[in-house]
């Protein structure tokens, strides 16, 4: 079982983790805002996440922290 | 257990830069390579002009700010002054291939000690999205409206090409941060150039294929295929000089 | 004490930054003060120290910063048009607040101009050692004695007030051999100061060397901070040399070479009666303000005598506040006054009752 944790405040809503996901398990908010503006990214299976990491390695403000 | 988390050379600054922008990437992968090596107490970072002139807020280790283009020569002071130091030196296409175009080739063919890391985003980002030595033939920038044109503006320089035709280099490789995998590569390629500077080999330089999503016009997503489909015909990715290969 | 030494005032300023315990010069060929490089050449390398040809004279005044980054004494020298190059880095130095040394031994110009020696870099060591607000500390030797005395000194003072210090030679200084004593030797501080850039430890938070403050109150501050320091430098730091100025009716004002003229040239006015003698500034910044408008009280005119079309005469103007009228005897392009062409304008001053 792996847990990713997200510090929101810090994401631009730039979607390279949804793009790396290779279970596409990640997605945009919609229709909520960080206090920046943007849609930030949220987990939609938790579950089913392995914990590969490859959303916390394409993206560019360390917002997604992993354990396994 | 943790397998991933923002590394401890990075301050608690939160970055400026636009959504999607690769120097995030790269940034993180200086750190990592900077905490994995254990060695930020004796870490010294020279902080360009550009989308990173505020790099010296990011990083935890000791920082100098220094005018564009010239890094390389205010990172040849430092180590000269304190030998025993990392020093390295993160520059933009506009600083270390423009204006800085003399004292990089000047610092590689010195084989200076120190490691560089050049972000290529074909582009001037922090002033607009002008074109850069690096823009790409027919690429629209503000400067270059109607496309880069041969005739008038040029040809995009090669930087690892172009420094492999010294003899002191002892490092020298082009990568990108576009995949997963790309950015693994670029991060091995990153701490092997800290890694030679420890072990006093000479001049590393690491060329990071990046993406300007703003000025590009483009999603981050795509800007970052734009760079297979684009930047990597014009700048192969691969290994231009390695000394420990070499017989 | 050391002995005498016959040395070239290029020479004796490399000797002395040496003494004054700089280890570190990066420098680039240019007439006439190409034997500084030469003789770092030679000597850095068996002391352990840095000698660097740079790639360009931007290069040496950013390499020159990279040592201050790191809190120790760095230097450069060049002459006119490189100095010219050199301004971005100079500002960069004082935004930051770094100590550094910068030798200008002075050709004519502008532009390529010519090889012989000027004062012509006055405005540019006094007014624009670069862009925005700041000073640099400006020491003008009239002597070889003093290309080593002031050099010792302006690393002194740079690392004290925490800014540039540029070396205004005129290329006679540089070029020509006097017996010197030289100053006894200082060694490197052990310890970096503590706004260095020279790597944690781990043990404190990072220290960032910089002039980028892009909010505008803050970048204001750290103007207004630096202009205290400043004020403090003009205070305390000003020198300059009195000749014969107890009873003077004319005040020649001049530095360099042709203070050494002029004092030929006063003391031959002397014989022939006339009441005249010099105030020689030995900083030109700071100025000296002070003695220059005691000194208006007294005389009945001033008479400045530099290689450069009049441009320390602005700064006596202002030193005086316009109250008396300043002469120019003047010589450029590599030209430089005879006695008897300082001895004319004395004379013709004297005439003209002030």
């Amino acid at each position: 079982m792996a847990k990713l944790t997200f510090n929101e405040e810090l994401c631009k809503g730039c979607g390279l983790c949804v793009a790396a996901c290779p279970k596409h398990l990640l997605a945009l908010s919609q229709g909520r805002l960080n206090q920046k503006g943007h849609t930030p990214v949220e987990l939609t299976k938790p579950e089913e996440c392995v914990g590969c990491a490859s959303c916390a390695i394409m993206c560019p403000d360390c917002v997604i922290t992993v354990e396994r | 257990m943790v397998v991933f988390e923002k590394p401890k050379a990075l301050t608690d600054k939160v970055f400026h830069y636009c959504p999607g922008c690769t120097h995030g990437i790269i940034h993180r992968l200086v750190a990592e390579a900077i905490d994995e090596l254990d060695i930020e107490g004796k870490t010294i970072g020279v902080a360009p002009v550009g989308c990173a002139v505020l790099a010296y807020d990011y990083f935890a280790c000791d920082m100098i700010e220094a005018a564009h283009g010239r890094a390389p020569a205010v990172a040849t002071g430092v180590k000269r002054s304190m030998p025993d130091r990392v020093v390295f030196a993160y520059q933009g296409d506009g600083d270390l291939a423009s204006i800085g175009m003399c004292e990089t080739v000047s610092t590689a063919a010195r084989g200076e000690n120190v490691t560089i890391i050049f972000v290529n985003n074909a582009i001037y980002g922090m002033t607009g999205g002008q074109m850069a030595p690096t823009s790409l033939i027919g690429q629209v920038t503000q400067t270059s409206p109607y496309g880069r044109d041969p005739k008038t503006q040029g040809y995009p320089i090669r930087v690892c090409e172009l420094l492999a035709t010294l003899d002191a280099p002892q490092y020298l490789e082009r990568v990108t941060v576009n995949s997963v995998k790309n950015v693994r590569n670029a991060k091995k390629a990153i701490k092997k150039a800290f890694q030679n500077q420890i072990e006093g080999k000479g001049f590393s330089l690491v060329e990071v294929v990046s993406a300007c999503p703003t000025n590009w016009g483009m999603t981050p997503q795509k800007a970052l295929e734009w760079i297979d489909e684009k930047m990597l015909p014009q700048y192969p990715l691969g290994c231009y000089r390695d000394k420990d290969q070499e017989v | 004490m050391q002995e005498k030494t016959l040395m070239k005032g290029n020479e004796a300023i490399a000797e002395a930054a040496i003494l004054a315990g700089c280890r570190h010069y990066f420098g680039y060929p240019i007439t006439p003060q190409t034997e500084v490089a030469a003789y770092m050449a030679k000597k850095m390398p068996k002391i352990g120290g840095t000698f660097l040809q740079a790639e360009s004279e931007i290069a040496a005044i950013n390499m020159v910063y990279g040592v201050a980054s790191t809190g120790k004494l760095a230097m450069t020298s060049s002459s006119s048009p490189g100095i010219a190059l050199k301004t971005e880095g100079i500002s960069y130095l004082a935004g930051a607040d770094l100590p550094a040394l910068i030798v200008n031994v002075q050709r004519g110009g502008p532009g390529l101009g010519g090889i012989q020696p000027s004062q012509s870099d006055y405005f540019l060591a006094t007014r624009g050692p670069g862009h925005g607000d700041f000073h640099v500390l400006v020491l003008a030797p009239a002597s070889v004695q003093e290309m080593a005395d002031l050099t010792g000194k302006a690393f002194q003072l740079a690392m004290k007030y925490r800014m540039p210090a540029m070396l205004l030679a005129d290329g006679t200084m540089g070029q020509m051999m006097e017996p010197v004593v030289l100053p006894e030797p200082k060694n490197p501080a052990a310890q970096p100061p503590a706004w260095a850039a020279v790597g944690t430890e781990g043990k404190r938070a990072h220290n960032v060397v910089n002039s980028l403050y892009l909010d505008p109150l803050t970048l204001e501050r750290t103007n207004f901070e630096r202009f205290q320091r400043y004020a403090q430098a003009e205070r305390e730091e000003t020198m300059w040399e009195e000749f014969m100025m107890e009873d003077a009716e004319i005040c020649v004002v001049s530095c360099g070479i042709t203070a050494r003229v002029s004092r030929n040239a006063i003391v031959e006015a002397r014989k022939r009666g006339i009441k005249v003698g010099m105030i020689r500034p030995i900083t030109l910044w700071p100025f000296p303000k002070k003695p220059l408008f005691a000194a208006a009280e007294k005389v009945k005119s001033f008479l400045c005598v530099e290689l450069n079309m009049g441009q320390m005469k602005q700064d006596v103007e202002l030193a005086i506040r316009c109250k008396r009228p300043v002469d120019l005897c003047c010589r450029v392009g590599g030209m430089i006054p005879s006695p008897d062409e300082v001895l004319q304008k004395i004379v013709k001053a004297n005439e003209q009752g002030g």
